[in-house]
């Protein structure tokens, strides 16, 4: 496909990596029509801080936008908000939206995203059991979300212990309740887990671990919550955090390849050649890590897909890939992380836990695949250097704290 | 409310009025300042939104923080008088504030 024949692009999903794509193509020298749709009423922005300061009324939403609102139209962009995209006819390249308007393609864009797990247990639905995944959903926290409210978090993931640490924060009660046997079971090593159950438990955070929640209890809003083992918390407030499924259902109905995620090769480019995927809902090859398919949920993923498809559209130079990296700020403590740690058979710390400054350096076999930095931003951007330059460092001379890393980095091969 | 000017590194200037309390990250992005991608949104977790500060500026504009610092180390051209345009806050005191943007970003 040459880019003489694209003068119309379709973003579906208006969250980063759709804002971002539509950004980009214009950067980049793309002169035709860009329509972005998007179901949320604003138009796209930063979703991190959702659970950080934008929860801890530090921010308003302005504060998050990518671009100020005018900006769209400024660049040419039609920005149609609380719509949806309902249908793709791939043979006529037509996105037929909610109401039945039919906009022509040269090349569409999913960014669809990923839509939060709802509980399923009985209750679900009380007033006072909330979602994170909007402004929406904050919104609707925010009025108890007060100093002495009982809150119940379900699923200690990255935004379940962020909602955790601003809530006492604030001077909630807050009771975590997982299923797993450590918190952050999925996204991190058990020394890591450790360390930020220590801190939680430490700032006054309540966790059941192992407990299976069997019904949310409440009349006409929420009580409490009930587990398996016959054990009642009760609660003003239940925030669920309970991981994600991509949103795929468009490109599963005009049959493109999906597996967890609509799959993709490494540019963003589905098994419609005229059809792109990229952020939450798409999974490509990931070139850092011997071309395995991965969907990943972050920033970095959103933008990268934003840059490789604003690249290929518009004849530009071809995007160097970053590591993936991802960050958490919990209380005082920021937690940055570069590369995946999956399959990790070895871990080498640089600093102490007790310090509350150290990074975990994740090995498979001799080749360095991830960092866990807490408090430690030299480690972080030492180890994403490494991981994208395809350079490791031994775990003996990596722990070894007289030497900066700077200097270690430079000394890799 | 303090004026900003941007120098890009080929020497386009982009002067943009921004209010007390956003940062100087922050401000170029909402006016589309190109060379300053900001990926992260501020939270000090991507160095991508690295400038020279005016040196008659430095005092005002304050000195790099630790983790700041750190980040910092690695990004490429880095000067004495370089920082994370995200660690800027805005206020009266910075009306007029030059800062110039590195190449690498471009």
């Amino acid at each position: 496909m040459s880019t003489g024949e694209i003068r119309r692009v379709i973003i579906i999903g208006a969250g980063q990596a759709g804002g971002e794509t539509a950004q980009r193509l214009r950067q980049g020298g793309f002169e035709g029509e860009i329509t972005l749709i998007g179901e949320e009423p604003a138009a796209p922005y930063q979703r991190p801080p959702l659970s950080k300061a934008y929860l801890k009324g530090e921010y308003d939403i302005d504060r998050l936008m990518l671009r100020p609102a005018s900006v769209y139209s400024e660049e040419r962009i039609a920005l149609l908000t609380k719509t949806r995209g309902v249908w793709i006819d791939r043979a006529n390249r037509k996105v037929r939206v909610e109401g039945g308007r039919e906009l022509p393609y040269d090349a569409l864009v999913l960014a669809t995203g990923a839509k939060p797990r709802k509980l399923p247990l009985v209750g679900a639905d009380l007033d006072g059991v909330h979602l994170f995944r909007t402004a929406a959903d904050v919104d609707a926290v925010r009025a108890r979300f007060v100093s002495g409210a009982k809150l119940i978090v379900i699923g200690a993931g990255y935004i379940g212990l962020e909602v955790a640490a601003v809530a006492r924060q604030l001077g909630l009660e807050v009771t975590v309740v997982e299923t797993a046997v450590r918190p952050l079971a999925r996204v991190t090593s058990p020394e890591v887990a450790g360390f930020f159950l220590d801190e939680h438990t430490r700032q006054g955070v309540r966790f059941v671990l192992g407990g299976q929640p069997a019904l949310i209890k409440g009349q006409d809003r929420v009580t409490g919550v009930a587990l398996t083992d016959g054990a009642e918390l009760p609660a003003d407030l239940v925030i669920a955090g309970i991981g994600v499924t991509p949103d795929v259902a468009i490109a599963e109905q005009c049959g493109l390849t999906v597996n967890n995620g609509i799959v993709t090769d490494r540019h963003c480019r589905t098994s419609d050649p005229n059809i792109f995927a990229i952020g939450d809902c798409a999974a490509r090859p990931m070139v850092h890590y011997e071309g395995r398919i991965a969907r990943l949920e972050s920033v970095h993923n959103a933008v990268e897909g934003a840059k490789i498809v604003a690249a290929t559209l518009t004849g530009g130079k071809e995007h160097t890939e970053e590591a993936p990296w991802f960050w958490s700020d919990q209380y005082d403590l920021k937690l940055q992380i570069a590369g995946l740690f999956h399959g990790y058979d070895h871990v080498a710390f640089r600093g102490v836990m007790a310090d509350r400054a150290f990074a975990a350096f994740y090995y498979k076999g001799d080749k360095l695949i991830a960092v866990d930095a807490v408090n430690r931003p030299a480690e972080y951007l030492g180890a994403k250097m490494l991981i994208q330059t395809n350079r490791t460092l031994p775990p003996s001379v990596i722990e070894d704290m007289s030497r900066p890393m700077k200097e270690l980095v430079a000394s890799a091969r | 409310m303090a004026k900003i000017t941007y120098i890009e590194h080929d020497g386009k200037e982009h002067v943009v009025e921004a209010p007390n309390g956003q940062t100087v990250m922050e401000a170029a992005v909402k006016h589309a300042v190109p060379g300053i991608d900001a990926d992260c949104g501020g939270a000090c977790a991507c160095a991508t939104c690295h400038v020279y500060v005016d040196p008659e500026w430095l005092t005002k504009t304050g000195e790099q923080n630790s983790m700041e610092q750190s980040m910092l180390d690695f990004a490429n051209d880095v000067e004495p008088n370089s920082r994370l345009s995200c660690q800027i806050k805005i206020s009266d005191a910075l009306d007029g504030l030059v800062v110039r943007l590195p190449k690498s970003q471009h």
